[in-house]
């Protein structure tokens, strides 16, 4: 049972590293790019360790798994917000269709 | 079926050479500085694949996070521009031609060669591994590694802690600090992280320090762990590493290798011969020497990455240390 | 068993891939950068020589090592980029100076 749950999280989180990777590689600006990152980190990752939660032998490790998750997000988007700013500030285009 | 191992190996290590191939050949200095810090990331799997997983803790925040810290900053000084003043002394048909001999013929037929030389190796059934393994009752630690490294060839470790201090001296024997040290934080978010991390930092620090004793852990990836946190508050705008210029900042930076020695001084006295421990002494003397390890290497990083000597106060072009109220 | 070859022979390769950067590439980052990437194909021999045992953990002493060469490495390169920065600073260049004309383009 527990098998299962951590195979069906596994592949449901495999679609937000791809769809995560092909925006990084071919969305048109720079703050597309950024947001197609962040669905893999957050969402993905979160699968991720949502799926190992049930293979976890011990409390610690659920703690462990999960501030992983959580510093993961919180660094995540300050380096997202950091390098938006900074193309903002140097007058990156937005893209416009 | 195939077990899937050995294809994440063979797409790992595909990888890792295509990326190290990109990275070097290519023409934007930032994007290999990059693809540096993801090169490290992976190699840090890598040693995870093989069974070596205190070398990919280091790996992943030495090899990658403080090794690429400090291209970043180098790239900010240098800029990616390749520019040089042309000699004009002509070369002569010999240095024309060593180089051209060593890529095109030496390199290769030597790569070839040794790995042709691989279909030699065997397997065998244990290496130091069974010594080791034997010997770790005695050696005051219940870690393999950590047994090795600060007992059985605790004179490397203890020849490596004089290597980092003498690379902090050189350091700071070319240049000045960087001013990153001495700037407000870039964004309220980035200062808003800095204060939610420090504290994580040093606690999971200190947690690796003493699972080190028995996991994987130690003083060097807590000690990055610790410069990591330091160099965060900086980004932060906490001017830290100003707060000590002079004696106490210099003292935190060797008082890894003059702990060391002292307890070298100490076994020498008591049983001649050096860092041989008493056995009922060793948990001890090495938590010691590793938490004092782990305070210098934190601090020797983060001075390496600001990249020269703190402004000294007494010298009055040099712009003087904030002080935060 | 072919594992270790697996890892030991990538590791050939890319001190390879780094001695020839190390000579081709101009920029002194970029030469700092290769002579890392030598570093860590020499760290993956260790390693992975070390893992041809039985046991599912690498055998301790080359693992240290390669724990201490990490840190001589991050060493080198520290007090090799505040080298390229003097000479940066002291002359404006960030390539050797080069005596051989053909390969300046």
């Amino acid at each position: 049972m527990t098998e299962l749950l951590t195979l069906l999280l596994l592949l449901a989180s495999l679609p937000f590293f791809l769809a995560g990777t092909l925006g990084l590689l071919r969305f048109p600006d720079l703050y597309c790019r950024l947001h197609a990152v962040t669905k893999a980190d957050n969402l993905g990752l979160g699968l991720v360790v949502m799926a190992l939660l049930f293979q976890a032998d011990s409390w610690r490790q659920i703690v462990h798994l999960l501030l992983t998750w959580l510093l993961v997000l919180v660094a995540g988007a300050t380096v997202a917000h950091l390098i938006a700013r900074k193309a903002r500030d140097d007058g990156h285009q937005y893209w416009r269709r | 079926m195939i077990h899937p191992g050995p294809i994440f190996d063979l797409i790992l290590m595909t990888t890792l050479i295509t990326l190290a191939w990109l990275l070097l050949a290519g023409k934007d200095l930032f994007r290999a500085v990059v693809l540096f810090i993801s090169f490290g990331l992976l190699t840090a799997l890598a040693w995870v694949r093989l069974g070596a997983p205190d070398v990919a803790l280091a790996e992943a925040a030495i090899g990658a996070g403080i090794t690429g810290a400090l291209l970043l900053v180098g790239l900010g000084k240098l800029g990616s521009a390749e520019r040089c003043r042309r000699t004009v002394r002509p070369a002569t048909a010999l240095q024309r031609l060593t180089p051209a001999v060593l890529i095109a013929v030496i390199i290769p037929s030597v790569a070839v060669i040794l790995l042709l030389e691989l279909r030699q190796l065997k397997t065998i059934s244990f290496g130091q591994q069974k010594l080791v393994l034997s010997l770790l009752d005695i050696s005051g630690t219940d870690h393999p590694v950590t047994a090795v490294l600060l007992n059985f060839r605790a004179w490397d470790t203890l020849l490596e802690k004089g290597v980092l201090l003498l690379a902090l001296t050189g350091i700071w024997s070319l240049d000045q600090a960087h001013p990153l040290f001495h700037q407000e934080p870039l964004s309220p978010v980035l200062k808003g992280l800095s204060q939610l991390y420090l504290p994580i930092l040093i606690i999971v620090s200190g947690a690796l320090l003493w699972q080190g004793s028995y996991a994987p852990g130690g003083a060097f990836q807590a000690g990055a762990l610790l410069s990591a946190g330091i160099l965060l508050a900086a980004l932060g705008g906490r001017s830290l590493p100003s707060y000590w210029p002079g004696l106490p900042l210099r003292l935190l930076a060797s008082c890894g290798l003059l702990v060391f020695l002292l307890v070298t001084a100490l076994t020498l006295l008591t049983n001649e011969l050096p860092l041989n421990y008493p056995q009922e002494l060793a948990a001890v003397l090495i938590l010691l020497i590793e938490i004092f390890a782990t305070v210098a290497i934190a601090v020797i990083l983060a001075a390496a990455v600001a990249g020269g000597h703190p402004a000294e106060r007494h010298k009055h072009h040099s712009p003087s240390p904030e002080k935060k109220p | 068993m072919t594992i270790p070859v697996l890892y030991a022979g990538s590791g050939i390769l890319l001190f390879f891939i780094g001695l020839h950067a190390l000579l081709i590439r101009r920029h002194l980052l970029r030469k700092i950068i290769a002579a890392n990437i030598m570093g860590s194909g020499v760290f993956m021999v260790f390693i992975a020589l070390g893992a041809r045992g039985d046991s599912a953990v690498a055998d301790p002493v080359p693992q240290v090592m390669v724990l201490t060469g990490i840190v001589v490495s991050l060493c080198f390169t520290a007090v090799a980029i505040a080298l390229a920065v003097r000479i940066h600073n002291l002359t404006d260049c960030t390539t050797l100076a080069a005596d051989e004309e053909s390969s300046i383009d």
